[in-house]
């Protein structure tokens, strides 16, 4: 007798949203709409859905219509971010699209009078043997999908797939090429009026008092909205909102402020505050030897700006009690539920719905711009109201990616073998995004006559990919660890979620400190790094990125090599990196070439699209990028002041895929930043001898590292 | 307020316009033409360029006076779907973008790189395209497909 085998599980997102008409409806003539609950933030998310649905449905790609997600219609799927879309809302998705497809495929058997293991689906049309056909539109009244799911239907086996893993042109680029549009920026609604917010120049002050005199006379003003310290104009067009608040500014009076810390010393502030301590995982050796020496080295990453080419936008339009939103949020339900406690009304008072932003790579602005609109739109009645931030406010009071201090001791036996290792971060929280606490994270909750306290940031727990600890453990078979996260409790400057957490700083770390040792042993990094991984998908990117890269290449004056690897999250992509750098008066990065291995890769070319992104944007970081700041304010809000990586400067990147169909996807959003820092570090000291630990690594910062080793 | 008069994607036009408003609040606001994005009011990042007079320029700070007699091109000017700009379908063939935003202000900048230089080398385009910014890091796409664009121009 064999014991029964378990029922399938439900992928989480159709668990959480069984009922398969919030995913799949067969609208019009031969149209086909999904509805996932991630959105499209420029990583070409929804093509590789639509990608899968087709596959699953046997529709052609064209059929398919993606709605874009809404509180009113949409699974809620909480955010879109961490490189998770394609594990939860794509296995969701092709769970839900092959059980549609048996649903009617029974539906037709019974129509046609043909057993279903007879039929298939061409495009949508059902035909059996003797060319007898129907298809799911003409299906579509008789089959209901008001049903919830019900675990028993097989999606496609790998070979059986044609859609998924093929390269597929984007469904939105159209759209941008020929100037239609699709981003909320360019949504006009009807009787639409225009806001504008008043904020601080100087870090936590607040507005004290208010003249509104001068702003109420201006030409075209519709409201001058003040709630305790919350502010802002309605107009009747841009410019007069932008010429209101002009003269709004100039009869505001603003509190001190609060000091914020010395920019010059970021790891002697992040390591003095008061932090909440946390031993993330440790490993003893059953027999360590004693340590010949112990290398202890101290690495930083500054404070980092999600700088989108378009600052933050939403609409909001009030009817009586309820209120419609328009954003470009990464998570519409999470920022109603956030409306709904600012509000005080029930969600169901609330729709939010996504329209495209620009470009966006973690908890930004989005979110905040959303609670100003709806605030300036409750003064005008039912007209709908559009806020746009301004540059500098969101280069300055959007979140930024946190700073981070990391210390890592190596204790090396007398071959210089690793024997012990300790890794400790002193950073802000990674995150503080709207939806998840009692108290909203919305900035204009902070302000407003009953504020609630600004919240200060936390880390995801370790099991969801962690925070500032995210990658800190070591993927390499050290015989012996310690990984200890300190977060501070204190943040004077606003951090939240900026692409890979606290990944980038952690593989910064723990490369370069590999990089190291096997220079101290005389060992080839790469040889080194493939003798400490037992994982085979591990060592095939190195490889991979090794062989590509014609790893190494003969010594050249003036040039460097380096490479830096990680498995994002140490559950999700493998990605190794090989760095060519030049290095005379600026370090120039000339060629990154990078391996790898997502799994099954759904849109190839929009994996290549994403890690090549992910490798251009972290050598911006690397080379150029730091929030600047003074004790009173942030100083870095234009592009001049916070400059990043123009087209003369990009690298050529180089990616090759290892395709591996029969493995579940992951996303490869994050994947490239993390090892492309460590591997310009290690470039760097290929090419001049010297070891750069602090981010940026700029000509001053060479120079530093340089008198500090002569 | 004085009407002002200049070309916009080859149709005269007159626009009673403020002199010191600015052309993209025009274009995008009252013309709703709206490929020319707003990316911070200063010139400093590309999103809202227009061609004048065959030059790639921010439309965020040029005001309606200096447009008067000009000759401005948008995207929406550049071609259309039936009869798309080489520019236009090199952008759909290498999958130039991520999230699109900074495209249409590229768009114009290759547009009018292609004009005065027909057949470009990679740095030239790359020059060309300095003062555009891209946070998504798209560059190098970007740069194929102006150089697709520019052959396939040479040879038709």
């Amino acid at each position: 007798m064999t014991a029964p085998s378990p029922a399938p599980k439900l992928p989480a997102s159709l668990a959480a949203n069984p009922r398969l008409s919030s995913w799949v409806r067969f609208t019009g003539e031969g149209r086909v709409a999904i509805s996932p609950g991630k959105v499209e933030i420029g990583q070409g998310i929804v093509t590789a859905l639509a990608q899968i649905a087709a596959d699953e449905l046997d529709v052609e790609i064209s059929r398919i219509e993606m709605i874009r997600a809404s509180t009113a219609t949409s699974p809620n799927e909480g955010v879109t971010s961490g490189s998770l879309s394609i594990q939860q809302s794509g296995r969701a998705l092709r769970h839900a699209c092959a059980e549609v497809r048996e649903r009617f495929l029974a539906a037709a058997s019974e129509r046609l009078g043909v057993d279903a293991s007879l039929l298939g689906v061409e495009d949508g049309t059902i035909m059996g043997p003797g060319n007898v056909r129907t298809s799911y539109w003409e299906l579509a009244d008789d089959v209901s999908l008001n049903h919830d799911t019900a675990a028993g239907a097989s999606a496609k086996t790998v070979a059986r797939r044609t859609v998924a893993g093929r390269s597929m042109q984007r469904v939105d680029i159209p759209d941008k090429v020929f100037a239609r549009p699709r981003f909320l920026h360019d949504h006009a609604l009807p009787r639409l009026v225009h806001g504008r917010i008043l904020r601080p120049d100087v870090s936590g002050a607040k507005l004290i008092a208010l003249d509104e005199a001068t702003a109420r006379a201006a030409p075209g003003l519709i409201a001058v909205v003040c709630d305790g310290g919350f502010a802002g104009v309605v107009a009747d067009s841009e410019a007069a909102a932008e010429a209101a608040l002009k003269a709004l500014r100039k009869g505001a009076t603003w509190s001190a402020g609060e000091p914020l810390p010395n920019e010059t010393d970021l790891a002697g502030f992040l390591r003095s505050g008061p932090v909440e301590s946390t031993v993330i995982d440790t490993r003893a050796a059953p027999a360590s030897g004693k340590a010949a020496c112990t290398l202890r080295r101290q690495y930083t990453r500054p404070y980092i700006a999600h700088a989108s080419i378009a600052p933050s936008c939403a609409m909001a339009q009030w009817n009586g009690d309820r209120v419609h939103v328009w954003t470009h949020s990464q998570g519409v339900y999470l920022l109603r539920a956030d409306l709904a406690i600012v509000l005080e009304l029930p969600a169901e008072n609330i729709v939010v719905e996504h329209m495209e932003g620009a470009g966006c790579y973690g908890h930004n602005a989005a979110d905040d711009v959303a609670l100003d609109a709806v605030l300036l739109a409750k003064a005008v009645g039912g007209r709908p109201v559009r806020v746009q931030w301004s540059r500098h406010d969101e280069m300055s009071h959007a979140p930024f990616g946190a700073a981070m201090a990391i210390e890592i001791e190596a204790d090396l036996d007398p071959d210089n073998e690793i024997i012990s290792w300790r890794h400790a971060i002193w950073s802000n929280g990674h995150t503080a995004r709207p939806g998840r606490a009692t108290q909203p994270a919305l900035l204009a909750a902070s302000e407003i006559a009953n504020p609630y306290p600004r919240m200060i940031s936390t880390n995801p727990p370790t099991a969801n990919g962690g925070g500032g600890d995210r990658n800190s453990v070591p993927l390499y078979d050290f015989p012996a660890w310690t990984i200890t996260s300190h977060r501070l409790l204190t943040m004077p400057v606003r951090t939240s979620a900026l692409r890979t957490l606290g990944a980038q700083g952690n593989v910064f770390a723990i490369e370069s400190l590999l990089d190291e040792i096997a220079a101290l042993r005389g060992e080839d990094p790469i040889a080194f790094r493939l003798r400490h991984l037992r994982d085979e998908r591990a060592c095939e990117v190195i490889r991979a990125a090794a062989r590509r890269a014609g790893w190494k290449p003969a010594k050249q004056s003036g040039i460097g090599h380096g490479v830096g690897f990680a498995r994002y999250k140490n559950t999700g992509a493998y990605c190794a990196v090989i760095a060519e750098i030049e290095g005379a008066e600026d370090i120039r990065v000339k060629r990154l070439t990078l391996a790898v291995d997502v799994g099954e890769a759904i849109n190839p070319d929009g994996v290549i699209n994403q890690i090549e992104g992910g490798a251009i944007q972290a050598t911006s970081w690397v080379l150029k990028e730091r929030v600047r700041f003074d004790r009173t304010r942030i100083t870095s809000t234009s592009w001049t002041d916070y400059p990043i990586l123009t087209f003369t400067e990009v690298p050529a990147v180089d990616v090759e895929i290892i395709q591996r169909p029969e493995i579940e996807p992951v996303g490869a959003g994050e994947a490239a930043h993390g090892p492309v820092t460590a591997a310009i570090a290690n470039a760097v000291h290929d090419c001049l001898g010297v070891r750069v630990r602090d981010l940026p690594i700029t000509r001053d910062r060479i120079i530093a590292a340089m008198e500090l080793a002569s | 307020m004085p009407a002002i008069q200049f070309r916009l994607n080859g149709a005269n036009l007159g626009v009673d316009a403020d002199p010191d408003q600015t052309l993209l609040d025009i274009l995008r606001n009252r013309l709703g033409v709206t490929s020319p994005h707003f990316g911070c009011g200063a010139g400093e990042c590309g999103a809202c360029y227009v061609m004048v007079d065959g030059h790639a320029m921010a439309s965020c700070e040029m005001p309606m006076w200096s447009v008067a007699d000009r000759d401005v091109v948008t995207v929406e000017g550049l071609g259309t779907v039936e009869q798309p700009h080489p520019l236009q379908r090199a952008f759909i063939t290498e999958q130039a973008m991520q999230c699109g935003y900074c495209v249409s202000g590229i768009l114009i900048s290759a547009a009018a790189l292609l004009q005065r230089n027909p057949s470009p080398t990679e740095m030239e385009v790359r020059a060309a395209l300095d003062r555009n910014l891209c946070r998504c890091g798209s560059h190098n796409r970007m740069v194929r497909a102006v150089l697709r664009a520019a052959s396939e121009m040479a040879a038709s």
